[in-house]
């Protein structure tokens, strides 16, 4: 990615859940939409208070899922019944109910890798570098007891001095400027 | 850790929850600051505890009995082992069921137990995961090592090769390979997946430059964001949910091996269902092992509490029931069934030359634990809870000695009956595994986040949400 520069977005930082769920949706509600919550655990309020309520990890490993079974039980059938036949007790060559035990592991091998890189690929993971990461205060408790909202600054509402107002209105700890 | 409000009764306990007077699953007085301490301070300390050290030898020690009797099998081949006709399947598959009968507790307690939203597992799911990791790690060298020719193991695989051989899929052998594999791989990443907010967590804890860039590649850049832990949520339910069919698969697979022979006390229907009930009991036993000493050694008490100790005990006993069911319904059947194969092979069991066996198993596995779990006493009772869980352990090791080498040794022809002995090889490459599952353990708990924090974290009071704002929960976040 190409060195950007500038304000990335402005984060202001909270003690509880119940003040960020509340500046999340008093955010909302005042017309920003460019914004994110981080939370030391899922805080299924504040997904709530963005309005985000779909995501498409089910979608995905489900394809992972109906992927494995076809290529796990195709497989086995083309091996067994024309790469390499072979007469075992003068059963059929086509003897699929002993196919489905490895067909049935591969759904579950291929929806397993789908669900999780699929989770990680969605949320844009691995990413080591976010501006984030640069306010001094967020490496302090974002990912222990803090709670954290980031109005960010490609919202056409954003301006500099206008959201620093607005979130200082919350009894956030702190507002601070983000740079990317 | 000191509790908070009104003074208590000194005869109360203050671990029992006043309302429902149940063990509480976390000790009052926790917020998300201590819990994060608590946890993340024994992964990033720089005084390790010198017990670690001489644990970690011990286990590395014991664990060159694999890598010695190995290096021997190889060079000589599997003739040092006992095994030999009619007794061709000896400690390998013994153990083999044995080590990955253990792993299911992990799975069971990390993915059925979430699906059914029992919060108490956020303690020791973790641990109970790494368990499962490391038993499969022992129990997949066996399989590896016992074909004869272990560096063309791989052949078991599909792969196209030059010889344009395939893998036989009407094989349980060639399932097994299926099941395992499918297996270590979830396992391996439903763990890893559940550690990532830890590491974003350690990541930002860590003072050493060598620890933050450890967990920081680890973290994969985990920030807390909500978009993401929803996504993240979904997958873990969703691997939740794709793990639950495939711990009952595993064990049903392992107990295919047995039942599609045409042997008696082996060709049984019932045995995929109690092959997976022994697996979660013996598991359960296992997890007891570990949590004991390790909730002493690093003051975890509580964390994981009696509480944890006595629901595990509650499962053990539901399970060891269904066990016990088992054994009484081959019992049954040998009779019932008017096979005399049958009931010579199970009269030959109890009353034959490896008889003592068998009384073993009912004594380890049914008489002791069976008789005294129902004590509500014995279940919190942390000494006796460890004795119990090696007793069981030993018991699910003799079970599956009982099928191999009973069914085994005095087979239809009386002609070609002989017995079974295990060699000093067989012992030292089993006991050796017991000393690289204790040298993994050790180094995971070192090095690793035993305890999910983002999950505990969301078990304390003060992450109820109130609505506008409200401040009700800053008090108790005070309480540092």
């Amino acid at each position: 990615m190409p060195p950007r520069e500038g304000i990335y977005g402005m984060l202001a930082e909270f003690n509880t859940p119940s003040e960020l769920v509340y500046a999340t949706q008093e955010a909302h509600r005042a017309g920003y939409r460019r914004m994110e919550c981080y939370t030391p655990y899922p805080v299924e309020e504040a997904a709530e208070a963005l309005h985000f309520h779909k995501t498409r990890v089910p979608m995905v490993c489900l394809i992972g899922g109906l992927m494995g079974v076809t290529t796990a039980f195709l497989m086995e059938t083309w091996i067994n019944v024309w790469a390499y036949p072979l007469n075992i007790a003068g059963r059929p060559l086509f003897s699929w109910p002993a196919f489905i035990i490895p067909a049935y592991e591969w759904t579950i091998l291929f929806a397993g890798f789908s669900a999780a890189l699929g989770m990680l690929a969605l949320n844009g993971l691995p990413q080591l570098y976010h501006p984030v990461f640069n306010a001094p205060n967020f490496r302090n408790g974002a990912t222990t007891d803090k709670f954290f909202l980031c109005l960010e600054a490609v919202d056409p509402k954003f301006s500099l001095s206008e959201t620093r107002t607005f979130l200082e209105q919350f009894p956030a700890v702190s507002v601070v400027e983000v740079d990317h | 850790m000191a509790t908070k409000g009104p003074m208590q009764d000194p005869s109360v306990d203050p671990m029992i929850d006043p309302r429902t007077g149940e063990y509480a699953v976390i000790a009052p007085g926790h917020n998300f600051k201590s819990v994060t301490q608590k946890i993340a301070g024994i992964v990033l300390t720089s005084n390790t505890p010198l017990g670690w050290f001489f644990g970690l030898m011990v286990g590395g020690g014991v664990a060159m009995g694999v890598v010695v009797g190995c290096t021997w099998l190889f060079l000589k081949g599997v003739g040092i082992w006992g095994v030999t006709i009619p007794g061709a399947w000896g400690f390998a598959i013994i153990n083999f069921v044995w080590w990955i009968g253990i792993g299911h507790a992990g799975t069971l307690i990390s993915a059925i137990l979430l699906l059914f939203k029992q919060t108490w597992r956020n303690s020791i799911n973790r641990f109970a995961e790494a368990m499962t990791i490391f038993a499969v790690v022992c129990a997949g060298t066996f399989p590896l090592i016992h074909v004869g020719r272990p560096w063309l193991a791989y052949w078991l695989f599909p792969y196209p090769n030059t010889m344009n051989v395939w893998p036989q899929f009407r094989s349980p052998l060639a399932w097994d390979v299926f099941a395992v594999s499918t297996y270590a791989s979830i396992s391996i990443i439903f763990w890893y997946i559940g550690m990532i907010p830890d590491f974003g967590t350690l990541r930002d804890r860590a003072t050493m430059p060598a620890a933050k860039y450890f967990y920081g590649m680890l973290s994969l850049g985990w920030r807390g964001s909500t978009r993401h832990w929803i996504r993240y949520e979904s997958a873990s339910l969703l691997l939740a949910g794709l793990s639950t069919p495939l711990v009952l698969s595993v064990h049903t697979v392992i107990s295919f091996d047995f039942a599609v022979a045409a042997l008696a006390g082996w060709h049984t229907t019932i045995f995929p269902p109690y092959f997976v009930a022994g697996a979660v009991y013996s598991g359960f036993a296992m997890v007891l092992t570990l949590a004991i000493p390790i909730r002493k050694f690093y003051h975890m008490e509580d964390l994981v509490t009696l509480r944890h100790l006595d629901n595990m005990a509650k499962v053990m006993l539901a399970t060891g029931s269904i066990v016990a069911y088992g054994y009484g319904m081959e019992v049954f059947m040998a009779w019932y069934s008017a096979s005399h194969w049958e009931f010579f092979m199970m009269w030959n069991r109890m009353f034959g030359p490896m008889g003592w066996a068998y009384w073993i198993l009912i004594l380890t596995n049914i008489a002791i634990p069976l008789t005294t779990l129902w004590s509500r006493k014995l279940r919190v009772n942390v000494t006796f809870l460890f004795i119990l869980s090696l007793i069981v352990n030993t018991g699910m090791w003799f079970e599956r000695f009982v099928i191999v080498v009973t069914s085994l040794y005095r087979e239809y022809l009386p002609s070609s009956w002989g017995t079974y002995r295990a060699t000093k090889w067989d012992y030292m490459i089993y006991v050796g595994t017991m000393g690289l599952f204790t040298f993994l353990f050790f180094l995971f708990v070192r090095f690793l986040p035993m305890i999910p924090m983002s999950e505990i974290r969301m078990m304390l009071p003060q992450t109820k949400v109130t609505p506008g704002g409200a401040n009700a929960e800053t008090i108790s976040e005070e309480s540092a």
